[in-house]
């Protein structure tokens, strides 16, 4: 069953004061898809989820969307202002500065807050700085922020960078539920074993689109040369594909000249 | 002991300084709550460009025998908008533009002063601020723009927080993130306007980050921190003003080091209280 389509790119180029970040792309997300975008790090992953949200206009190309398609957006941790003097609750209940103007968080959006907290496992957390609190708390409220308005589609941006095996886990059941629930995911991501071998539909991005299908189809040495650039290679393993560094070997035999 | 009493309130039966210290007060408390925008985006170069840029509308206007606050306003707003429009598109160097922007302004202003003007005292007033030039205009326009400044921050007080925070997510949640910040530019450059007069070109910047920075060292809110940031500002003012009649010294100056004595007590105390003690400052 094929769902219906919520955001379609056809032959999308982004550039930053003209120097392309991504071009010629041609993707299409439907209803009921949990998508990673895959690629090393300046490959356009951010450019292309902005672009996606509205955040960004191609130079050529468009992006359409479902009309009145409700998004949520989880920004990279990294691009986060973590001094800023913001509450948990503040970070949550802030999408909804369209509606709501008074500086005041209603009773309404207290007790809605507080419900996506504590499914997330953030209850009673909401007068803490954001400063204050652990890598995946800290991933989570974002999540919180995104979910507090119902999203049709979650973006996030490489929502297990920087956080340890367990928090990645736990992320990673939290978005597969999400997912359950009917929600439509797209993330990023550069982890191809940690997070990207489990999801059901994988692109590869390098400015361009290298390859889109399931880990299976995708996660191949010559896709992920051409994606990378650099040599890897794939072991299957438990009928998961296992993506291992092809230097790895290399510098196992060197080191173990050195021992 | 009624000597000293009165003596206490001797400033007080001058209406120059009457004058001085009610317009202090009120710009003390204005740069307060914009500061808290311009410490918060780390843009304190802007504070100092625009009251540059500023100087040189009020050298034009002085020179051309236009009102400081039409020629100056239209200068300052002007380039407000333009610093502005350069700072969001975050070209590498931007505030490298910003820099020669506003330092040719000034320069500008400088040298139609030199030229055209009558004496070095105005460059002087223009400079350091001065309270003998007050009057009642300046009283009823520096209350004007901080009425207009607290009607809007707290009428758009969520557009402001999160296009302060986040302005990607704000835009595509519908803020309207441009119009916010030229709102603030707008607001930055009716500030310097009407407070220049008395601060001064050249300090005005040291007052927009000073109280801003105490308050975010006292409080982890953005909310608390756009009330005590004004109240701080206000207070050394205020204390800076009053100590500047007694110490015989210029009255910007003596308001700087107010604030700044202000920075240095509260930077110790918190920075003793440790870090651990700092996530018990939330609820301040
Ligand atoms: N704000 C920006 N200004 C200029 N260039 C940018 C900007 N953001 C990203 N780029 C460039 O665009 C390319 C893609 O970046 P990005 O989308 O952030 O990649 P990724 O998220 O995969 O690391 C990179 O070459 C990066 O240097
Ligand atoms: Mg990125």
């Amino acid at each position: 069953m094929i769902g219906e389509v919520l955001v379609e790119c056809a032959h999308m180029s982004c550039a930053y004061n003209s120097t392309l970040a991504i071009k010629n792309v041609d993707f299409t997300i439907r209803k009921g898809d949990f998508v990673g975008i895959v690629g090393p790090s300046g490959s356009g992953k951010t450019t292309l989820l902005k672009a996606i949200l509205g955040a960004i206009t191609p130079i050529e190309g468009h992006v359409t969307k479902k009309p009145q398609l409700r998004m949520g957006y989880v920004p990279q941790v990294e691009s986060v202002d973590w001094n800023f003097p913001v509450t948990v609750l503040e970070v949550v209940v802030m999408t909804r500065s369209a509606m709501g103007r008074l500086p005041r968080v209603t009773k309404d959006e207290r007790a809605g807050a507080s419900l996506v907290l504590e499914r997330l496992g953030l209850g009673g957390l909401e007068n803490r700085h954001i400063r204050e609190l652990s890598g995946g708390q800290q991933q989570r409220v974002f999540v919180a922020r995104a979910l507090f308005h119902r999203p049709e589609l979650l973006v996030l941006d490489e929502p297990t960078s920087g956080v340890d095996v367990r928090t990645r886990h736990e992320v990673l059941h939290l978005l597969a539920d999400l997912h359950d629930e009917g929600v439509s995911i797209i993330l990023s991501t550069h982890d191809l074993n940690g997070l990207a071998a489990h999801l059901p539909r994988l692109v590869c991005l390098n400015s361009e689109i290298i390859a889109d299908g399931s880990p299976v189809e995708v996660l191949t040495p010559e896709v992920l040369e051409k994606t990378f650039g650099a040599p890897m290679e794939v072991l299957i393993h438990g009928g998961m594909p296992v993506v291992v560094d092809g230097v790895g070997a290399d510098i196992a035999e060197r080191m173990s000249r050195l021992g | 002991m009624s000597f000293v009493l009165s003596g206490i309130f001797t400033p007080f039966h001058y209406q120059f300084f009457n004058n001085g210290i009610i317009v202090a007060t009120i710009a003390g408390a204005l740069c307060g709550l914009l500061g808290v925008f311009v410490v918060l985006r780390g843009m304190s170069y802007i504070g100092h460009g625009l009251s540059h840029a500023v100087f040189g509308g009020a050298a034009a206007s002085a020179v051309m025998n236009i009102n400081y606050f039409v020629g100056a306003g239209v200068w300052g707003v002007a380039s407000g908008v333009i610093i502005g429009r350069i700072a969001r598109r975050r070209l590498i160097g931007a505030d490298a533009a910003i820099g020669v922007v506003t330092t040719a302004s000034f320069a500008l202003g400088l040298a139609l002063l030199n030229r055209y003007g009558q004496a070095k005292k105005s460059i002087e007033a223009v400079l350091f601020g001065s309270v003998l030039g007050v009057n009642t205009i300046d009283i009823v326009a520096v209350s004007a723009v901080a009425v207009l400044s607290i009607v809007l921050i707290v009428s758009l007080y969520r557009a402001f927080l999160f296009a302060t925070f986040d302005p990607e997510v704000a835009q595509v949640s519908g803020v309207r993130v441009a119009w916010i910040e030229a709102l603030l530019m707008g607001l930055l450059s009716l500030t310097i306007l009407v407070t220049m007069r008395v601060i001064g070109t050249l300090l005005i910047s040291a007052l927009l980050v000073i109280p801003a920075s105490v308050a975010r060292m006292l409080t982890n809110s953005f909310a608390r921190m756009l009330w005590i940031s004004p109240v701080i500002g206000a207070v050394s003012s205020f204390t800076g003003m009053y100590l500047a009649y007694f110490l015989d010294t210029s009255a910007s100056a003596t308001i700087i080091l107010t604030g700044t004595l202000m920075f240095i007590v509260v930077y110790t105390v918190t920075g003793l209280r440790g870090r651990t003690r700092i996530s018990g400052l939330h609820h301040i």
